[in-house]
């Protein structure tokens, strides 16, 4: 069993062989992967140790102190967070050998294939069509909401492999080539005046059988190990008070005395109080996940923070007065990044109305909670038993 | 300008195992010992304190010394216990005068130095005594209120809105002259007049002084301030209770009950109301143990986090009660159903040791966000 001290006693040894000031960042990277120090939860060989998720922290502060490069996890957290895992549950030891390493060091960026501009909530409906060619596939179809889209060397790809079965099943898994000459990606300008995301236009793609991650048909099944791990990374974050977005609009309350209204003031400590409630409920999400007793709770704060981000920040626009009036810069850009609190207010306000779309709806949340926490009926489906082919659209 | 205060470490907001422990030993307690339909029944007498329940609670489990030292008869146990107490006595709604003697009176009593506070507080602790602080129950921490004349060796005045006065049998009552003093309500000149309340699970009532004696406790202002401050940040804990109730049995109902040949609870403008209100209740579980352990803890963070909980808890108590008489449908508007058992002390809690408006001017001071 690897334990703390062995993990110290590893990362020491990591970085005597390998100083950081005299190591290139990919190299250290790669030996740290190597060592199995880079998830140390991943198996042997595969840049883990089998050891306990949580000690991960051990790794890292070791090599923090000794100011070793890290991989830039916010450039690539669709490969670290969705695309690495399911690889993992699914992949072969080919697929897992030829796609973890590059993707852990951040050689590779990956990007998410999944929505369509048919196909939102009602992801299983997609219409991308893959079609058998020997040992490949040939991919036709339109992917949306694409973010690194335009930096990506590979994308997880959900599409259609039989039209003849309901929606569910008919769905199978691939690992995308974003090199592919059929593959187009295109900038989707949004309403804060920059592009996050993209279009991805898919004519003809060949993808080889190789490539398929899972059994045909069983997209589906593997896709929810990409979303559960969706979930799993938006929770579990400690954030201090004012940690949120409420941190801006209370720092201009307090420097900007001649802002303040009676009005405005009711409204900005009510939502002051709600930002700490639900940051003690992420807390507590926390701790019990700590604990070893995950409960519901999480489920529940991605709908908190949709909320409370929009208020917040439609509450800030109006307290800044005639400087409300204004936006910093409508420039179409394509940032490398999400960053929802960084610029100013009218972005914060217009950046957070996708709060409650992305990662699941609003609604769509609400059902769940609704249905698997307290076990409410479900709703009415009309579409389990029809073939995706004969599916209203 | 003051800046926010940060809590240095987080609070535990979880349960232990032998507060789940305590907690199931409630529960039991009252499934036994404290339905909904004895509850209406008793509330309309003059009796509508359930005495024999408190002696179970107090004296049987021990539960009214929870928050006194062991060397003064009580258990040495703090305000997470007494949470946990008091999130089950809310979701039944029990007409037990736990709040206000085992927490309000008591730590009264733990502020002041005095032998004579101290042989009260072991008998508050037993349970054998019931106290009543005389402030009137909407009173915040902080906030004023009102005395009675100390002249001559006795107290002279009236006095409005105590809650459980009526199971009571000793006052703690603040006095012009910055004392607090104990008062028996055995004494003569003491006439306790019940009014008719909004809650009668937790009635308030008049109290009068004709010249009753009177034995001094100690320094008035320190002790009232100290009792409202846990009444207030532990009553969240009650709010929860009533608020898990209100929706654990709104959900239960909704599941069962059909029209339009369908569950109710199946309807999606039903289901979102539910979830909504399961997120708020989730948030208010951890504001109320945020409060509980602040306080346990003794932590500079207590007056943020009781505010915090305090602003936070009466909306969606009473929204909670609200929900469920409604969805609920005609049944939750008659007198049988235990829905308006909840709804009215949810309602009365939401002016209980300040409102949350109040609390929320509070905590605005508190944090540097200053009214204009």
């Amino acid at each position: 069993m690897t334990d703390a001290t062995e993990l110290t006693r590893l990362t020491r040894e990591l970085l005597a062989a390998h100083p950081p000031a005299d190591t290139g960042r990919l190299d250290f990277l790669r030996a740290r992967f190597d060592a199995g120090l880079a998830w140390v939860h991943y198996p042997e060989g595969l840049g883990g140790l089998g050891a306990p998720r949580t000690l991960q922290a051990v790794v890292d502060a070791e090599l923090e102190a000794a100011g070793a490069p890290d991989n830039d996890p916010r450039r690539i957290g669709i490969g670290l967070g969705m695309a690495a895992p399911t690889i993992l549950g699914f992949g072969t030891e080919e697929q897992k050998r030829k796609f973890l390493r590059p993707l852990w060091v951040g050689e590779e960026v990956w990007c998410q294939l999944f929505s369509e501009p048919g196909a939102g909530s009602d992801l299983a409906a997609l219409g991308t069509r893959a079609v058998r060619s020997g040992d490949e596939w040939i991919v036709n179809g339109q992917k949306v909401w694409t973010s690194s889209a335009h930096l990506a060397r590979w994308a997880i790809l959900i599409a259609r492999t039989d039209p003849d079965v309901p929606k569910h099943r008919g769905i199978t898994y691939f690992l995308c080539d974003m090199t592919d000459p059929g593959v187009e990606v295109r900038p989707l300008r949004q309403i804060t005046g920059e592009a996050e995301f993209n279009e991805v236009f898919l004519t003809d793609v060949r993808i080889p059988d190789a490539h398929r991650l899972g059994e045909v048909g069983d997209g589906w099944r593997v896709a929810q190990t990409t979303l559960n791990n969706e979930r799993v990374a938006i929770g579990g974050m400690r954030i201090p008070r004012e940690g949120g977005m409420i941190g801006p609009v209370a720092k201009v309350w307090r420097e900007r005395p001649e802002l303040r209204t009676h009005d405005l003031h009711q409204r900005l400590v009510k939502l002051w109080v709600e930002a700490e409630v639900a940051r003690l409920t992420g807390e507590r999400t926390r701790q019990q996940l700590v604990a070893g007793q995950p409960g519901p709770e999480g489920s529940g704060l991605k709908l908190s923070f949709a909320r409370l981000n929009q208020e917040i920040s439609g509450l800030e626009v109006e307290l800044r007065g005639e400087e409300g009036l204004l936006y910093e810069d409508w420039t179409m850009r394509r940032p490398e990044l999400v960053d929802f609190v960084g610029r100013d207010a009218g972005y914060r306000y217009l950046r957070s109305k996708g709060n409650s779309i992305e990662g699941g709806t609003s609604e769509v949340l609400l059902n769940i909670v609704a249905e698997r926490v307290l076990g409410l009926p479900s709703e009415p489906r009309t579409d389990k038993d029809v073939a995706w082919k004969d599916l209203a659209r | 300008m003051s800046t926010p205060s940060t809590a240095s470490t987080e609070p535990d907001l979880l349960y232990s195992e032998d507060e789940e422990a305590l907690r199931a030993a409630v529960r039991d307690l009252l499934t036994d010992h404290c339905d909904p339909a004895g509850v209406i029944t008793r509330m309309e007498t003059d009796a509508p304190h359930d005495l024999s329940l408190w002696k179970s609670l107090a004296e049987g489990m021990g539960l009214a010394g929870l928050l006194v030292p062991e060397e003064q008869g009580g258990q040495g146990a703090s305000h997470r216990e007494v949470a946990v107490v008091l999130e089950e006595l809310g979701r039944a709604v029990a007409p037990v005068p736990y709040l206000t003697s085992a927490v309000v009176a008591t730590e009264a009593l733990l502020a002041c130095t005095g032998d004579a506070a101290g042989e009260l507080l072991t008998a508050l602790a037993s349970g054998r005594t019931v106290g009543a602080l005389t402030v009137a129950l909407n009173v915040a921490p902080g906030g004023a209120y009102k005395v009675v004349l100390h002249e001559g060796g006795v107290l002279h005045g009236e006095l409005t809105g105590i809650a459980d006065a009526t199971a009571a049998d000793v006052l703690l009552v603040p006095a012009d002259d910055g004392g607090l003093y104990a008062v028996s309500i055995d004494a003569n000149a003491v006439t306790i007049t019940p009014q008719v309340s909004l809650d009668l699970t937790r009635p308030v009532a008049t109290i009068a002084f004709d010249g009753a004696s009177a034995r001094l406790l100690g320094d008035a202002e320190p002790a009232v301030r100290r009792a409202l401050r846990a009444g207030a940040g532990l009553l969240a804990s009650e709010q929860l209770g009533l608020a898990d109730w209100a929706l654990t049995e709104t959900v239960r109902y909704l599941k069962d009950r059909k029209q339009f040949n369908r569950p109710v609870g199946g309807f999606q403008a039903v289901k979102h109301r539910l979830a909504q209100l399961w997120l708020e209740v989730v948030g208010l579980r951890a504001a109320a143990r945020s409060a509980a352990d602040a306080l346990a803890a003794g932590s500079a963070d207590s007056d943020v986090a009781v505010a915090v909980a305090q602003s936070y808890a009466a909306p969606v108590a009473v929204r909670a009660a609200e929900e469920a008489l409604q969805l609920h449908g005609g049944i939750g508007m008659t007198w049988e159903h235990p829905t308006h058992l909840c709804l009215k002390r949810a309602k009365a809690d939401s002016i209980a040791y300040g409102t949350s408006g109040g609390h929320r001017a509070t905590l605005a001071e508190l944090v540097g966000l200053r009214a204009p």
